[in-house]
């Protein structure tokens, strides 16, 4: 059985950048069936993306779309949902446009808690520039400007996003296509700031400077060290070493930020 | 009925002025000389039905209005300085994106920190340059608490006809001084609506380079369609053609000159006959206006040119005068180092000399001090 | 009415400021011209504090005070600060308990108790600010007290509009007084 992407793809917009073994056609596929399976219309989506790989995305989907500057989707996304909160709002990017120019934006989102859903394309490096490190580069890893390997200490996104406030966080990857799916679809349910962070693979740029032979590598990595945080709960630390959590990791009631306001400004009774 | 007059600061006077033309949302960060736009429109337009948000930064707060304005509301942000260097790269992204938006920068004195609560007339080029790359830039400057309110409406409707960023330049002396202000009934300043597209969702071009305006629809209202930073072509996606790219740049800039007569507004005191132009905006011209009665008052014909556009430049209006009367020289009072001195230069051509008077000393130029460089000329 | 240029003299928390935004606001409700001004350069360093308004019916073109029309100063530094740009034959208030050191020059100088009569005979020394604005209105015939005082009331806090009142009044008659 096959799945018909034709009807959220624009036409003549294709092929896609991306390079051979790189998985953001796998998300962008996962994107599709997720917000086909959640029965948002078109018309009532805005995504909006930065700069880099995973932010060329929009461009391939037939929404609202908006691809704006480095690390600042988060600031015209929210722009875009004062301004109609009847949008669906999803906003976009890989880890350094996220995390290092973005930041800032991606933190105070998370305390705000406004109804947006983010989601962080983490390949651990800069891919378009040509494999920069990134503040998810791990440490000792080769990229083009730690040549003698990363020196620097790296984020946790989600532990980020969980300690700024965000009431919806989880990680999936890119090889658990299903899992992937149906964290995205949870995510969009949730109203708040959700944040999913997405493990991808660049072999361009990180995977073959770094003992990863094939883009196969790759995938075979996101599954040997991935695992669910139910089964992470019965797991020691010691054979949790390596391996990092999938799941929803934070999810918590609270009130969003628009509401909020409206509230406390009067525009809402 | 008496129209109700008030005597309001010149930055609550620019909230007034936007929230009249409509304006619905506006983000910003707080920076001083500029801050009580922000304070004002927090207050205000909860009760218009429109929202405010303090911004972790002046570049989400600008990202902010850019969103907004994608998703149809009328747009605006404040800032100063340093905050205006900050915005700069969602400046030239607005620019190229055909986004409204209205930006008003208080000038203080800088670069960097500089002096945050220093009057100045220091970012005229940040305002038509700051941003990288070649682009359009519109700029309106008032001189009084009254003309906050008239142009940052002018703003608004230039920015909706142009599809562009508009500055409101304003300094901290106009900014925070309390002045009297009529504020006009509805309906008796013109206030543009955007318009929208009318043709089928599918045949939308948002960016259309054969056509001088394309109205720009709302994200949600039917009409989706892709928005980049990147030269694009006339359906929002991005091109690498050098060929489409220096078109649509062009198209973009002339849209602007093809229009000047309509943007580019000039107040022209005693210039009739005169022999001598005093040439200022903002609180400079107050005092040249000033100097002007009273080199009048001791027979010197001098009269004032007094652009309420700094961007487009008046440089037709100027030249027009040039042209008619016999001008002996310009005074041209700045409180910077000759940032529109050395436009007036180039657009005078050596058929006149052009005498900038300069001042970083944070109060306004003093008549006494215009009046001198005047009287050099006769 | 040409144009008049008042400098309102005193120190910190003193409401100079705010005294010159009321008889601004309260000069346009009369259907004046007023101009109200922040200080910016060399001169607002230092201690004194001041509040600046222009007030006129013709439009007013040059917004900050140069030389002053009317100086009030509520204290020895703020009369020595800016006694030296007092226009000839202007009007000088100064508070007769403060400025010990009589300004002396080609002005007409009116030493009276301002804080003294706001203290003990409205009982509140911070509406000192608004016996200033009863006495010079009256020293000089700016506007037309009705409209003052409907000015005044409008702009002050709430609750506290007959102290305020009282203030007016009781500069109005410091003034009429002196005058005598």
């Amino acid at each position: 059985m096959s799945y018909d992407y034709a009807k959220y793809l624009r036409k003549g917009k294709l092929p896609h950048i991306w390079c051979a073994g790189c998985t953001y056609g796998i998300i962008l596929k996962s994107l599709i069936r997720a917000i086909d399976g959640i029965g948002w219309a078109k018309d009532d989506i805005a995504l909006v993306s930065g700069i880099g790989c995973a932010s060329r995305l929009p461009g391939y989907v037939d929404f609202n779309t908006l691809h704006t500057t480095h690390g600042r989707s988060i600031g015209f996304a929210t722009g875009v949902k004062l301004a109609n909160p009847k949008l669906n709002v999803i906003a976009l990017g890989g880890d350094g446009d996220m995390t290092a120019i973005g930041g800032n934006h991606f933190i105070h989102a998370c305390r705000r808690n406004i109804d947006l859903t983010i989601f962080v394309f983490n390949n651990n490096i800069y891919g378009m520039t040509g494999a920069q490190y990134s503040p998810t580069t791990p440490k000792g890893a080769w990229a083009t400007t730690s040549p003698y390997g990363m020196a620097e200490n790296t984020f946790e996104i989600t532990s980020l996003a969980i300690g700024s406030g965000a009431s919806f966080v989880a990680r999936t990857t890119a090889y658990h296509v299903a899992h992937c799916e149906k964290m995205m679809k949870e995510a969009f349910q949730h109203k708040g700031t959700s944040v999913v962070e997405i493990i991808n693979a660049c072999p361009t740029g990180f995977g073959r400077k770094n003992k990863f032979k094939t883009p196969a590598s790759m995938l075979t990595w996101m599954k040997d060290s991935a695992v669910n945080i139910e089964r992470a709960k019965n797991m020691s630390p010691e054979e949790l070493v390596g391996k990092y959590t999938i799941g929803v990791l934070h999810k918590v009631d609270k009130p969003e930020y628009i509401e909020t306001y409206d509230t406390t400004v009067g525009l809402k009774k | 009925m008496a129209k109700k007059v008030e005597f309001m600061m010149g930055n609550h006077a620019v909230a007034e002025g936007a929230l009249y033309a409509g304006c619905r949302f506006f983000g910003g960060y707080p920076i001083t000389p500029s801050t009580e736009v922000a304070e004002r429109m927090a207050e205000r337009l909860p009760q218009v039905g429109g929202r405010f948000i303090q911004m972790e930064d002046e570049i989400a707060a600008m990202a902010s209005v850019i969103g907004a304005s994608i998703a149809g509301a009328k747009s605006l942000t404040a800032t100063s300085g340093p905050g205006l260097s900050l915005k700069q790269e969602n400046i030239g992204y607005a620019m190229l994106c055909e986004i409204p938006v209205v930006i008003v920068d208080v000038m203080r004195g800088g670069p960097s920190t500089g002096m945050p609560t220093g009057p100045s007339q220091s970012d005229i080029m940040c305002a038509k340059w700051g941003t990288h790359g070649d682009h359009p830039a519109i700029a309106v400057t008032p001189a009084s608490v009254q003309e906050q309110f008239d142009e940052t409406v002018r703003a608004f409707n230039l920015a909706e006809k142009y599809r562009c960023p508009v500055f409101v330049l304003t300094d901290a002396i106009i900014g925070q001084m309390m002045e009297q202000l009529v504020i006009p009934e509805p309906g008796e300043l013109e206030v543009i609506e955007r318009p929208k597209p009318t043709c089928k969702p599918e045949e939308y071009l948002p960016f259309d380079m054969d056509k001088d305006f394309v109205p720009l629809a709302a994200f949600g209202s039917g009409y989706r369609y892709h928005i980049t930073g990147l030269h694009h072509n006339s359906d929002g996606f991005p091109t690498n053609d050098p060929v489409l790219h220096t078109k649509n740049t062009i198209k973009i800039i002339e849209r602007l000159d093809k229009n000047y007569d309509d943007i580019v507004k000039v107040e022209e005191f005693m210039t009739d006959d005169a022999e001598i132009l005093v040439f200022a905006i903002g609180v400079s011209a107050r005092s040249a206006k000033h100097a002007v009665v009273e080199a009048r008052n001791v027979g010197i014909k001098a009269g004032l040119v007094r652009p309420l556009t700094i961007w487009p430049f008046p440089e037709r209006h100027l030249d027009r005068i040039l042209n008619k009367n016999k001008i002996k020289g310009i005074v041209v009072p700045e409180m910077n180092l000759g940032q529109m001195t050395f436009e007036v230069q180039r657009v005078a051509k050596g058929r006149c000399a052009v005498e900038g008077l300069y001042s970083l000393m944070l109060d306004p130029i003093l008549p006494s001090e215009i009046l001198e460089k005047i009287r050099r000329f006769v | 009415m040409a144009r008049i240029d008042i400098r309102l003299g005193g120190s910190g928390g003193q409401g100079t400021i705010t005294a010159a935004a009321i008889m601004g606001y309260a000069a346009v409700y009369a259907g004046k011209k007023a101009v109200q001004t922040k200080s910016y350069g060399p001169e607002a360093r230092g201690g004194a504090a001041r509040g600046e308004v222009v007030i006129s019916d013709e439009d007013i073109n040059y917004v900050k005070v140069i030389k002053s029309d009317i100086l009030v100063a509520l204290t020895q530094e703020s009369c020595d600060k800016f006694i030296v740009d007092a226009k000839e034959g202007s009007i000088v208030v100064v508070d007769d308990f403060m400025v010990k050191n009589k300004p002396q020059g080609n002005f007409k100088v009116y030493s009276l108790p301002i804080i003294k009569t706001a203290a003990e005979d409205i009982g509140k020394s911070m509406v000192a600010n608004i016996v200033m604005l009863g006495v010079i209105n009256q020293l000089a015939n700016l506007l037309d007290f009705d409209k003052l005082e409907k000015g005044v009331l409008s702009k002050v806090p709430k609750g506290t509009e007959e102290l305020n009142k009282k203030a007016l009044r009781a500069g109005v008659e410091l003034a009429k007084a002196a005058m005598k």
